[in-house]
């Protein structure tokens, strides 16, 4: 009897353990669903770029079909789980009209599935809610935390003529550590092309006390912050926003005016996280770091934003534990030990951080090396757009 | 100066071995999410964090219940006070 399989989420994690797992396993040894809510794969580091560029929202270097990225052994089912019943092993979904692969549920729109083992690769959602101002404000905030909301911002950028731009997060933790920072350079950069930076004052907000979490980063970012005349406040932890006033203010007591406002929206754990009562108080799910297993529970892993480990919420992070709990579970399948070392997560990240004129560092860090990042030089900035256009072909089938 | 075993807490965050973001944002947002009163426990073995998290802790008006050494890391206390 095949075990069934089941990954919730069609991100970068849940799509390369899908694809792992069904090249590994033969249809006898496992079935593997997948089950997403879109049935659309973004690629969410090109979100950065969209405030600077002219490309279209749909462009497929940002989205593709979830289906073209799976091995054909892959079942896709396209809709939004309404509930986990870990006692019974089962979801209950509920499908998107007119989207549903398996033909088996004779098009009704609710279904129940099995599941021997159960991945959650949910990711993690925007919740503008947990920050005060910004629902009431909407449409007087920006971001470039979806595809939408970038382009929105691009329209500000291309209205604005001058004043104070401030970019910050609005709560903690959030997706890509390295992004607001890298925004803000790329905006300078910007700015002195369309000739507005003489009369634009960049601020950028951090609630840590240097510009970046990692020490050796912040000490190459901060003189570039100085030399491009950033201004940078540290220990700020936003609090809450007035777009009336355009005010935003933080935890430490500090308040500080904006002409237009870029800030990353709070995070929090997926809805169905939540309901289910498996995630903490924000939605994360409390994961073995090594593992992978969500405490608590047997058969069901985490992976990606969805989990509560301290690593990056990042889709390198996914990356490398997708192919960790891939390897995991084929072992578990087959009633076999993993190969020591080969099925434990070690903490492994790798990410750009550009810096603007075209130069960009590589960070490479895991549970028990910091990274010691490289000065930002072109070969990384180039490295970072090759594989920006190379992940559609190679990352998310698993090929490396 | 109590035994760190004497102080149990509402929540403990295993940031040992984090570099990014790191174990003061481990803090910032378990602090987010307790209740006033509430307290926590961030273990970090990252050096920077003994002059990091007591001073944001302070920074940020909540209560610092001390630093206690152990193998390889330190854990961190503090109490939510707003």
């Amino acid at each position: 009897m095949p075990q069934h399989i089941l990954v919730v989420g069609g991100g970068v994690g849940g799509t390369i353990v899908a694809n792992l797992l069904a090249r590994s396993l033969h249809r006898q040894e496992a079935e593997i669903t997948l089950i997403d809510s879109t049935g659309l794969h973004a690629y969410m580091p090109g979100w950065l770029y969209l405030p600077f560029n002219q490309m279209e929202a749909d462009s497929d270097q940002l989205i593709r079909p979830e289906r073209s990225l799976l091995n054909n052994h892959v079942h896709l089912v396209t809709g939004e789980v309404q509930r986990i019943d870990t006692h019974n092993r089962e979801l209950h979904v509920r499908h998107a009209p007119g989207k549903d692969e398996i033909v088996g549920t004779g098009g009704a729109s609710e279904a129940t599935y099995p599941y021997d083992y159960l991945v959650l690769a949910t990711g993690a959602r925007l919740e503008p809610t947990d920050l005060p101002g910004l629902v009431e404000g909407e449409g007087r905030w920006h971001h470039f935390y979806s595809a939408q909301a970038a382009i929105h911002l691009r329209e500000a950028l291309h209205r604005f003529e001058g004043g104070r731009i401030v970019i910050t997060v609005g709560g903690i933790p959030y997706r890509c550590p390295p992004a607001p920072l890298e925004f803000a350079f790329l905006l300078e950069e910007w700015l002195r092309k369309r000739g507005l930076r003489e009369r634009t004052e960049l601020h950028y907000l951090y609630p840590l006390p240097r510009v970046f979490p990692i020490e050796s980063v912040a000490e190459v970012a901060t003189p570039l912050l100085e030399e491009r005349d950033i201004k940078y406040t540290v220990f700020f932890n936003t609090e809450a926003v007035d777009t009336q006033r355009k005010v935003i203010s933080s935890l430490e007591g500090e308040e500080i005016p904006y002409d237009l406002l870029v800030l990353i929206p709070p995070h929090r754990g997926a809805k169905v996280i939540e309901d289910s009562g498996l995630g903490d108080e924000q939605g994360w799910l409390p994961t073995d770091r090594a593992t992978l297993a969500v405490k608590g529970q047997s058969h069901i892993y985490a992976l990606g934003d969805a989990t509560d480990l301290p690593v990056s919420k990042s889709g390198s992070a996914a990356h490398f534990e997708a192919r960790v709990l891939a390897r995991r579970l084929i072992a578990e399948v087959r009633g076999e030990e993993p190969e020591h070392g080969e099925a434990t997560y070690d903490g492994e990240v790798m990410c750009f951080l550009e810096t603007g004129g075209n130069r960009a560092t590589q960070l490479v860090f895991n549970y028990e090396h910091p990274p010691h990042p490289p000065r930002p030089s072109q070969y990384y900035h180039m490295e970072k757009h090759l594989f920006n256009r190379a992940y559609w072909h190679i990352v998310p089938q698993g090929l490396v | 100066m109590p035994e760190q075993t004497e102080i149990t807490v509402d929540k403990e965050i295993d940031a040992r071995g984090s570099f990014c973001p790191g174990p003061l944002m481990e803090l910032i947002r378990g602090m987010k999410a307790l209740p006033v009163g509430g307290t926590l426990a961030v273990l970090s073995s990252d050096p920077g964090s003994a002059k990091d998290i007591p001073a944001w802790i302070q920074k940020a008006r909540h209560e610092f219940l001390g630093a206690f050494p152990a193998q390889g890391y330190t854990r961190f206390v503090a109490r939510k006070t707003h």
